[in-house]
């Protein structure tokens, strides 16, 4: 049975595909701040990351489908050096806490690899499991880059991961996107990395500065499955596609109603394909008009088609999150989520919509699981 | 001895009995605390050891002046309540 994992701000809520279509078939941490949701294609475990504001993020792990959760280790960041003292950033205040702020990217390591999870967190750490999410360790090689220092805070005061993209093809060629730091590439498993966002510009730096690869604030970077050289990313101020592995960026321009967002999605099946959710801009992040819309290309970014079927049209203000908008390994069913709490789905690539819930808590992610 | 208390709100997360550790400083207290119940120790101290922002500590009901490495005296037979902060929502 198809199945997708949605975290809000009182719990995740797992969806279930029935002969009636699809419905919320459990709750789990009804209550509890639910950051984010992973499914292990390879165990079938789940993890899922809370944020309980007074007492931090903390990661459960189900490995019954959801029935039953136990608390497993979060990531904790080693000791600071004696006498360190951080550089100041680009931007922003530097990092003093070496301390968990937040989960913000889980990600199965590839199908030669079980056990393995990649993590990325608040304030700008990597961070690896070699057993299923037992334990955790900084990946020091990207941590004590002294470019890393340079990271600043986008949306949050200190700089995040929220974006690991494995390659089908090699599980040791990872890339990360970083708000905001650019896009880093390793093709060792994580010995050295490589600043890899040549071509992205940044609309928020002083003039000469705004293609600096180590300032940019990709929101969210989507790698293509079948061809993982295409790489799609909503940027803080346009959407932006690799078609060389990362090795260079284009900005795709023109874009209507707007090409701020946060959330991009890319057809597992077709690198031309990619979902986008509009908001007006950074300093309006509500949809244009008040109408909630989808872009879709379906030619690689010469052309996008706006639609509206089965989406409020009036007065709607629903701003959908980074990790809030997923599609299925078919290519055909895609849900996401919004800040108001509004879920909607569709099963023919995007042409339509049909809303699920307009009732949930703030939906920070969407995740379907993958058989 | 002192005696250390939770606050109830922790207890469906992770169960922290009130009893009594060995300690002349608030960071001793604690140790000996979490040495008991590692788990709890996350829910109550940063990675690096601070108490965490939405968290306080009282020393016979007077709130702790260091939060940042814990070297508030504790007397004998002291009572050490830690509870969340209203200010963490």
């Amino acid at each position: 049975m198809a199945r997708c994992h949605v975290s809000t701000r009182k719990g995740l809520f797992t969806l279930e595909r029935g002969a009636a279509g699809w419905d919320i078939a459990r709750a789990s941490f009804v209550g509890d701040n639910v950051t984010l949701a992973m499914h292990d294609p390879r165990s079938g475990d789940l993890i899922a990351a809370l944020n309980h504001g007074h007492f931090g993020v903390k990661l459960h792990r189900s490995r019954d489908g959801g029935a039953t959760w136990n608390e497993i280790a979060a990531p904790n960041y080693p000791e600071k050096p004696e006498g360190y003292t951080p550089k100041m950033p680009v931007e922003g205040v530097p990092v003093v806490d070496w301390s968990l702020k937040l989960v913000w990217a889980l990600e199965p390591g590839g199908a030669d690899q079980p056990g393995v999870i990649w993590c990325g967190t608040l304030p700008g750490g990597l961070f690896k499991s070699a057993d299923g999410g037992e334990s955790w360790s900084l990946n020091r090689e990207l941590w004590d880059d002294p470019r890393r220092e340079q990271w600043f805070g986008g949306g949050a005061d200190q700089p995040g991961i929220h974006s690991i993209c494995v390659d089908p093809r090699d599980s040791q060629h990872v890339k990360v996107g970083v708000s905001c730091g650019g896009v880093w590439t390793t093709r060792d498993g994580g010995s050295q990395w490589s600043l890899t966002a040549k071509g992205m510009r940044a609309a928020f730096m002083p003039p000469d500065k705004q293609y600096e690869e180590n300032v940019q604030d990709p929101h969210m970077v989507a790698q293509c499955r079948s061809n993982p050289d295409v790489l799609w990313v909503q940027h803080h101020n346009g959407i932006f596609k690799s078609a060389d592995g990362a090795a260079t960026w284009t900005e795709l321009i023109d874009i209507s109603p707007s090409s701020f967002g946060f959330a991009v999605a890319v057809d597992p099946n077709d690198a031309d394909t990619a979902w986008f959710v509009p908001g007006i801009s950074d300093e309006k992040r509500c949809p244009v008009d008040g109408r909630v819309v989808v872009n879709r290309t379906r030619d690689g970014g010469k052309t996008f088609e706006t639609i509206t079927r089965g989406l409020p049209q009036q007065h709607a203000y629903d701003l959908v999150f980074r990790h809030a908008l997923d599609v299925d390994r078919a290519g055909r069913t895609l849900i996401f989520g919004s800040t108001t709490g509004s879920l909607w789905v569709s099963e023919d690539a995007g042409d339509s919509w049909n809303a699920l819930s307009s009732n949930l808590p703030p939906v920070y992610a969407v995740t379907f699981e993958e058989s | 001895m002192p005696s250390v208390r939770f606050t109830r709100n922790i207890q469906r997360h992770v169960e922290c009995p009130t009893i009594d550790v060995p300690g002349a400083t608030l960071g001793e207290v604690l140790d000996a605390y979490f040495a008991t119940n590692e788990r709890a120790r996350g829910y109550v101290l940063e990675d690096d050891g601070k108490l965490r922002k939405h968290m306080a500590v009282f020393i016979d009901g007077q709130q702790i002046d260091d939060r940042e490495t814990l070297t508030d005296r504790v007397p004998e037979g002291a009572v050490i309540d830690v509870v969340q902060s209203l200010s963490g929502g």
